[in-house]
């Protein structure tokens, strides 16, 4: 009998568990201290007030916001492509599901810290949660921040189980594989997992019912953020396109930003037999689609304006086409359109180093098109009186740079804990089908032919 | 002796114990299936399939439903606050906040279903063996209900491959 049945697989997963290289303290060591800098830079705000940081009448909203949003699209990488890949069964989608969800997870929890930031008394955040208290004051229900609150609480709850359940089976696999410490920890979290046909059974249909439930959640999240500015009569804000504008440039840099950490994680993990060229092809093909949908949208949204010709929106779309913000724009259709379009479209550009390039970019434009949303609207309101400037201080530069770190450091420590692809799913992909009868396989084949 | 177990290390073969031990008289709910992955292309695979837990999903999203027309329509009552000429129950803002809670109760009534029903968290039973962590696949039969245990033993070793064991404890 083969006793390593199956285990060059496993071997290959559990193994950045078991060993750690210099690299990783390393690459924890440097990331850790640029998150250290941004606490330090809140603490210097909370400190000093929010007037440290560059937003002030009219721009209320600069970097922070800014920040918010574009993470809160980051998250949509994750559970959103994840759950529509189940859904539809796609066998690629095994080594990439859970590197995608995890993006979700972190990019959601560090999207939601910026309002907390934002606030300037963070410590005055439950204010926002909805409980009976002696102010006899009550959540206003019919604003779109405490829309955000429950929105992006569903999702991140929703997408926290999605990623973890599936956790459940390969920290059984890790509990089996380790001794002593290790072993009590991943039994623990394994909870005494058997991988009974039950258990299987009611895993897989939970995860088919979750990912049903969290298409609908992780649209609607976006599609509240965007109301965020659509339900404000500031120009270029007030626009009902807003919705699916902002759910596909969500999910265009969510795409870009799984493309960089897989594409990170395969040369750092050595995973080169797992996250194939086809699955970057694939993702690839997918963020040029999504550029061709974001380029639609910013016609539709651009045209619109120009046609309509009111006044105080025709100074915004002039701001961004050729005015102070105008290398912003011109920089964000470059990254996001044109260099995607461009390279992805032939197959011979196509390559992973090409790939990854066009995606840092489009992370690069995305961050922009947030930016471009939010300061030239405020700065150039209805009224000339009401018109300013906006220029970010250096905490809020540096709490932004700290973000990313803490981004970083979150999927590195996450990797080196947790087996970064799905060992199970993976060995289900990779089961050799039993032969059929005889009579279901000429039925399979006659349902070939049929075809045209 | 009150367990006896056999390991085997391809999903035939599985297939043919499982078809032995009901031969010999073992009823499905006595009959343990484990392994590191489903096996949905078997029979046994779709052991236990059948399950409330689409339903008990939908009767979560109603639950959700029913707290945020709660939590919205009927304290926004308690508590009126007119805001910017829009009613004091108003239906359109409070449909997101009853959309996101609906989801939100169908995907918690999924999880809590699925640790009850999967019997988790538990203390790891004695039927069980850690290669089954290593690809091998697990079929065994706990304190039969009316089968001795020696007959069990006969079925599962007449697969002709995989390693049977007993556990006494």
């Amino acid at each position: 009998m083969n006793r390593t049945r199956n285990n060059p697989l496993a071997d290959d997963l559990v193994r950045p568990l078991l060993h750690t290289s210099v690299w990783f303290y390393g690459a924890v060591l440097v990331l850790a201290s640029i998150v250290a800098c941004g606490a330090a830079a809140w603490g210097y705000q909370l400190w000093y007030g929010m007037g440290v940081a560059g937003v002030n009448w009219p721009v209320f909203w600069g970097f922070y916001e800014t920040n918010f949003v574009f993470w809160i699209g980051i998250s949509h990488a994750g559970t959103l492509i994840s759950a529509i890949l189940r859904l539809v069964n796609a066998r690629w989608r095994r080594p990439v599901t859970r590197c995608a969800e995890v993006i979700t997870a972190f990019a959601l929890m560090i999207g939601a810290i910026f309002p907390i930031i934002h606030l300037g008394k963070p410590w005055l955040f439950f204010w926002v949660a909805p409980y009976p208290s002696a102010r006899e004051l009550w959540p206003n229900f019919r604003s779109p921040l405490v829309w955000d609150f429950f929105a992006i609480n569903t999702y991140l709850i929703g997408s926290l189980l999605f990623l973890i359940l599936p956790m459940i089976p390969d920290f059984a696999l890790i509990r089996d594989r380790t001794t002593g410490l290790r072993q009590r920890i991943y039994g623990t979290l394994a909870l005494g997992w058997q991988g009974t046909t039950t258990q299987w059974h009611r895993l897989e249909a939970a995860m088919q019912i979750m990912a049903v439930a969290i298409i609908p959640v992780a649209v609607s999240v976006h599609t509240i953020v965007s109301f965020d500015f659509s339900m404000a009569h500031v120009p270029m804000w007030h626009s009902t396109i807003f919705g699916p504008y902002f759910v596909a440039g969500a999910i265009f840099s969510g795409i870009a930003a799984l493309i960089i950490a897989m594409a990170a994680l395969r040369r750092m993990l050595n995973l080169h037999a797992y996250l194939h060229p086809l699955h970057f092809d694939n993702l690839a093909k997918l963020l040029l689609l999504m550029s061709l949908l974001w380029g639609y949208f910013v016609f539709s949204e651009r045209l619109t304006v120009w046609y309509g010709n009111q006044p105080s929106e025709m100074a915004v779309f002039w701001a961004t086409q050729r005015g102070a913000f105008a290398p912003f724009y011109w920089t964000m259709v470059f990254c996001n359109f044109i260099v995607p379009v461009s390279v992805l479209s032939f197959r011979r550009l196509r390559t992973l180093p090409g790939i990854v390039l066009v995606s840092c970019g489009v992370l690069v434009g995305m961050w922009f098109e947030r930016f471009l949303i939010i300061v030239p609207g405020l700065s150039t309101k209805q009224l000339p009186y009401s018109w300013g400037t906006y220029t970010p201080q250096p905490p809020e530069i540096v709490i932004m740079v700290a973000t990313f770190a803490a981004m970083a450091l979150l999927y590195t420590l996450f990797s080196k804990f947790v087996p970064i692809i799905s060992i199970w799913e993976m060995k289900v992909g990779n089961q050799p089908h039993p032969p059929l009868p005889a009579d279901e396989a000429e039925e399979q084949q006659s349902l070939w032919r049929a075809r045209p | 002796m009150n367990a006896v177990y056999a390991l085997y290390d391809n999903p035939a073969a599985v297939q043919r114990a499982v078809d032995g031990l009901r031969a010999a008289g073992v009823t499905d709910a006595d009959i343990q299936v484990m392994s590191s992955e489903p096996f949905e292309e078997y029979e046994f695979g779709h052991k236990d399939s059948a399950s409330w837990i689409h339903w008990i999903a939908g009767v979560g999203g109603i639950v959700g439903l029913a707290s945020a027309y709660f939590l919205t329509t009927v304290t926004q009552q308690s508590w009126p606050l007119r805001t910017s000429g829009m009613p004091i129950v108003a239906p359109w803002p409070n449909l997101i906040v009853m959309f996101e809670l609906t989801m939100l109760g169908a995907i918690l009534a999924t999880v809590l279903t699925l640790f009850v029903s999967a019997k988790l968290p538990r203390r790891l039973p004695p039927l069980y063996d850690t290669d089954v962590s290593n690809g091998y696949i697990l079929v065994g039969v706990q304190r039969p209900s009316g089968q001795p245990l020696v007959d069990v033993t006969a079925a599962l070793e007449a697969v002709g491959e995989g390693r049977v064991k007993q556990i006494d404890r």
